[in-house]
């Protein structure tokens, strides 16, 4: 009796793994197979490699989105780095640094940041960060990749926090205790004990905000100004992939070159998102075995 | 006593069945321009108010939309915020349905400034080229020397579409920044005093700290006003469309009621409250021999 409640567990548990990978591949597939018609009429090369995006011209549709892979990829690096630091910094002043009472509030308060909208996040970029943005940097307008990666590092920070502190707190007491046995001071046993210790949990956490922050759409829509043309640093609006899908597929009519390109701009993101899952596996992994 | 609640429900399920095809006879459908739908769906609420028992439903769904299914005869009355195309009409005809138009009010695109920025007429070729790119320095149009920054609309709105048919007559600049609708344009202009941007007037009029540019249609024209009512209707201002509706043949019965409802003082009234333009005089006269209305 038990061994059959046993089998059908494990039944259970084997077939919702083959309902994830199969769902999977199956966006992998409608991906390729609405993607490939594009490439009848427009070169792998001028997809990929050439700045301009113009489908609907008034002279020459073009279909070159290097300048969309560079803004995505800015705005997402611009978020980690002000994101990763922040994170890790407020997770090990939770587990370590706070007052039980503080971290009481500071937790949930925390858990409601990761539940704003991120229409509402747009919003604000448009009337706070922005004007701000312009301010501080002299600038007529503040719609440009700053203010795009201020707010998805609001985004993605609830995850890395949370995150984080789960993997400080799973780090061995004895580990702790032996840091502070030899005469080390809470900081030295805090950077130098508990977050080599627990890195490989951080690391996942800030890949995991990673792929928030690749991902977003509305927010980056909204705040970053969405003009095509390259972007020349920091300061120049960007226009990311997830954005033109956004403006794009609602008006575009079916089954034209302009259609499958844009599920090609979505093959794309999925294939940039997957190769950074792959990586951070691989880096996890080596990680581990050297703590250990 | 269930029995008396069986029978009452009979009865009203009977009345419900008996007066739906009366209902349905006595409907106006009208579908189509987003543009649109607010002002004539106003225009219906008004209109119900004033004849009982008579019923307008107005949807949205984009001018394309509207004029397909007055093709396909799903409705009695299509909104379009632009003209019908050739394509339209033929396939229209095809199915035994002959557009006619009636122009019920102009919508003005609007081009504003910042407050602060100094400069207050344009020429719609410069308007063109400072859009397109090619003048990016308010200095070279009489302005104060300081960058350009451009606000329009996404791709997917009619008004990005028209600004280019009708003031580019090209492609816009690559650094145009694409707002997610008309009213982030506004935010956007009246907090950077380098900005330009394209709205509709209703917009244009409700706003602070925006200035309303003039326009003039070449070099040495006249530079009218589209906040100046008296400009528009002697046709002085260039950014100008028609909002058209379309039905099949000649008006008649409830169709025709309901269409001469709008283009009454009544009517024109809730056009320019709802930010748009009446019905200049030149249309008057096309709507009466055209429609009869």
């Amino acid at each position: 009796m038990a061994r059959i409640k046993e089998n059908m567990i494990h039944g259970l548990f084997f077939l919702n793994g083959l309902v994830v990978v199969g769902v999977l591949c199956g966006i992998f597939a409608i991906l390729v197979f609405t993607a490939a018609p594009a490439f009848k009429e427009i070169s792998i090369v001028e997809f990929l490699a050439t700045v301009r995006w113009n489908p609907t011209s008034y002279y020459k549709p073009s279909y070159g989105i290097l300048s969309m892979i560079v803004s995505s990829l800015m705005v997402t690096i611009g978020a980690l780095t002000i994101a990763v630091p922040l994170g890790i910094g407020t997770a090990a002043y939770l587990t370590d640094v706070a007052s039980p009472r503080v971290r009481e509030v500071a937790k949930p308060v925390i858990e409601i940041l990761a539940g704003i909208p991120s229409v509402v996040l747009g919003f604000l970029g448009i009337v706070l960060v922005g004007p701000i943005i312009a301010r501080v940097f002299g600038l007529p307008n503040g719609l440009n990749a700053i203010n795009g990666s201020v707010l998805l590092a609001v985004m993605a920070l609830p995850t890395i926090i949370s995150l984080s502190e789960d993997a400080l707190n799973s780090v061995p007491r004895s580990f702790t205790e032996a840091s502070y046995a030899v005469g080390a001071t809470k900081w030295q046993t805090v950077v130098r004990v508990k977050i080599p210790a627990a890195i490989s949990g951080i690391f996942a956490s800030c890949m995991l905000g990673m792929g928030r922050a690749v991902g977003e759409t509305m927010t980056v829509l909204m705040a970053t100004g969405c003009a095509p043309a390259m972007p020349r640093n920091f300061l120049d609006p960007v226009r990311t992939m997830t954005a033109s899908i956004a403006i794009e597929l609602g008006e575009v009519p079916y089954y034209t070159t302009h259609y499958y390109a844009l599920f090609g701009i979505g093959l794309v993101l999925f294939v940039i998102t997957f190769l950074i899952n792959m990586a951070a596996d691989a880096v996890l992994n080596k990680y581990q075995v050297k703590v250990r | 006593m269930f029995r008396k609640t069986a029978k009452m429900l009979g009865v009203l399920i009977l009345s419900v069945v008996v007066s739906l095809p009366a209902l349905s006879q006595e409907m106006v459908q009208v579908r189509g321009s987003d543009t649109m739908v607010n002002v004539v769906q106003r225009m219906a609420e008004v209109y119900m108010q004033n004849n009982p028992g008579r019923y307008i439903a107005v949807t949205g769904g984009g001018s394309g939309t509207g004029i397909a299914a007055i093709t396909n005869k799903t409705v009695d009355i299509a909104n379009a915020s632009r003209d019908i195309r050739q394509q339209e009409i033929i396939r229209a005809r095809n199915s035994g349905v002959e557009p006619t138009r009636v122009v019920i009010g102009m919508d003005c695109i609007t081009v504003v400034v910042n407050g602060d920025n100094n400069v207050d007429r344009l020429t719609v070729a410069q308007l063109g080229a400072i859009f397109r790119g090619e003048i990016t320095n308010w200095k070279d149009v009489g302005g104060a020397d300081m960058p350009i920054t451009l606000y329009g609309r996404q791709s997917n709105s009619g008004t990005f579409v028209f600004f280019r048919d009708v003031v580019l007559k090209g492609d816009y600049s690559d650094r145009m920044n694409r707002m997610n609708g008309t009213s982030q344009i506004v935010e956007a202009v009246r907090a950077d005093r380098t900005g330009i941007g394209y709205i509709g007037l209703g917009h244009a009029r409700a706003a602070r700290g925006l200035r309303v540019v003039r326009l003039a249609l070449r070099e040495g024209g006249e530079y009218a006003d589209p906040t100046n009512p008296a400009h528009i209707a002697e046709g002085k201002y260039p950014i100008i469309r028609t909002l058209n509706q379309y039905i099949d043949g000649m008006p008649e019965g409830r169709i025709k009621d309901f269409l001469s409802f709008e283009v009454s003082p009544e009517g024109q009234k809730i056009m320019s409250e709802m930010g748009f333009v009446p019905i200049p005089s030149e249309y008057v006269e096309y709507n009466r021999t055209n429609a009869g209305v």
